[in-house]
């Protein structure tokens, strides 16, 4: 990971990271999904995927700037504004 | 009684060492047979104590340590009994459980939550009584409360104000924010970050090395350096009952009942 990535590269990082976490083929997710319904989740979880996601940028994203969220192209959005 | 197998938490004895594992599905909620099987460990902890030197807190479960009280059993307390005879119930409970917290916050040998995953509300007030916190990196952890028109009721506020600061106290609770381990670490309040799953072997092997210390002088450190916050632990069960009597409350706690968002979890 590096510093001046640009927003697709947090993008399909993230999608890694959410494919290897949850254990869904990386080929299965697509940018515009629903994370909650493509990877089956339960607001726990998408508290799990997000320390992954903090953890893997070093960044801290507050969890209330995810309210309405629910797509992974806006969540690499959020993230990319804080890299 | 070195070894209790209870419907919520269970503990054992073994080596000096008493672990404490909480099971109650789904993620721990804090629910009234909770507070009497914690009740039940408190009531042996000076007997066990004087055959152990540390005492271990962790979660059998997933998604992670404790989410907190049982906010569920206290909508149907609501819906039972009416609010105000629920302001009554609730000021008893709190009686109880700061009792519960105030006996594990000064344990006459050293407690460790080892901590992974959901560490929120009463969950977190749970660690925080205990000496160290060991968290796996995938920890998060949060104050909820504010978003049902409440405060943390089992003590969380006070402590959190004696080892860190208020200003911590106030990011925490104003915002109602969770946050990962990392920050955790930088704030002061985790004394060790380890990798998933690996909380409790790092719990072990701190509780091993403190066997090496003679207990008395342990035991007497811990007393000059963390005293219990008494007054401000009253303060806090005077405003959560007063801010209970208010509609508001119960109708943020429908809400999370009866929500079929899915992100109930998230302020």
């Amino acid at each position: 990971m590096t510093r001046m990535q640009t927003t697709d590269q947090t993008l399909d990082e993230i999608l890694a990271l959410a494919a290897a976490h949850f254990k869904v083929p990386r080929e299965k997710l697509a940018p515009d999904d629903d994370f909650f319904k493509t990877l089956g989740i339960d607001s726990l979880q998408t508290l799990d995927l997000l320390t992954k996601v903090e953890n893997h940028f070093g960044v801290e994203l507050p969890d209330y700037e995810l309210q309405g969220v629910t797509d992974f192209r806006t969540l690499a959005g959020k993230i990319q504004a804080r890299l | 009684m070195k070894r209790f197998q209870g419907k919520t938490l269970s503990w054992t004895w073994q080596s000096g060492i008493i672990e404490v594992v909480l099971h109650r599905e789904p993620c721990n909620e804090i629910s009234s047979l909770t507070l009497e099987e914690l009740e039940k460990l408190v009531a042996v902890l000076e007997q066990l104590s004087t055959e152990a030197h540390a005492l271990i807190l962790h979660s059998a479960l997933k998604p992670g340590f404790c989410a907190g009280a049982d906010l569920r059993e206290l909508y149907g307390w609501i819906q039972e009994h009416g609010q105000a005879e629920v302001v009554r119930h609730a000021r008893a409970y709190l009686e109880r459980i700061h009792q519960v917290m105030n006996t594990i916050d000064a344990a006459p040998l050293t407690t460790i939550a080892a901590v992974h995953g959901v560490t929120f509300g009463g969950g977190f007030e749970l660690a925080l009584a205990c000496d160290l916190i060991i968290a796996d990196k995938m920890t998060r952890f949060c104050f909820p409360e504010l978003r049902l028109g409440l405060i943390p009721g089992y003590g969380g506020i006070p402590r959190l104000k004696r080892d860190l600061g208020n200003a911590v106290v106030r990011d925490l609770l104003l915002t109602g924010r969770s946050f990962n381990t990392t920050k955790a670490q930088q704030i002061g309040l985790v004394s060790q970050v380890v990798g998933e799953g690996e909380a409790l072997r790092a719990a072990r092997a701190t509780a091993v090395q403190m066997a090496k210390f003679d207990r008395v002088t342990a035991v007497a450190a811990k007393r000059f350096i963390k005293p219990i916050p008494e007054a401000e632990l009253r303060q806090e069960i005077d405003i959560f009952c007063e801010l209970l009597e208010r509609p508001a409350v119960q109708a943020g706690l429908k809400k999370f009942v009866e929500s079929t968002d899915a992100q109930p979890y998230l302020p």
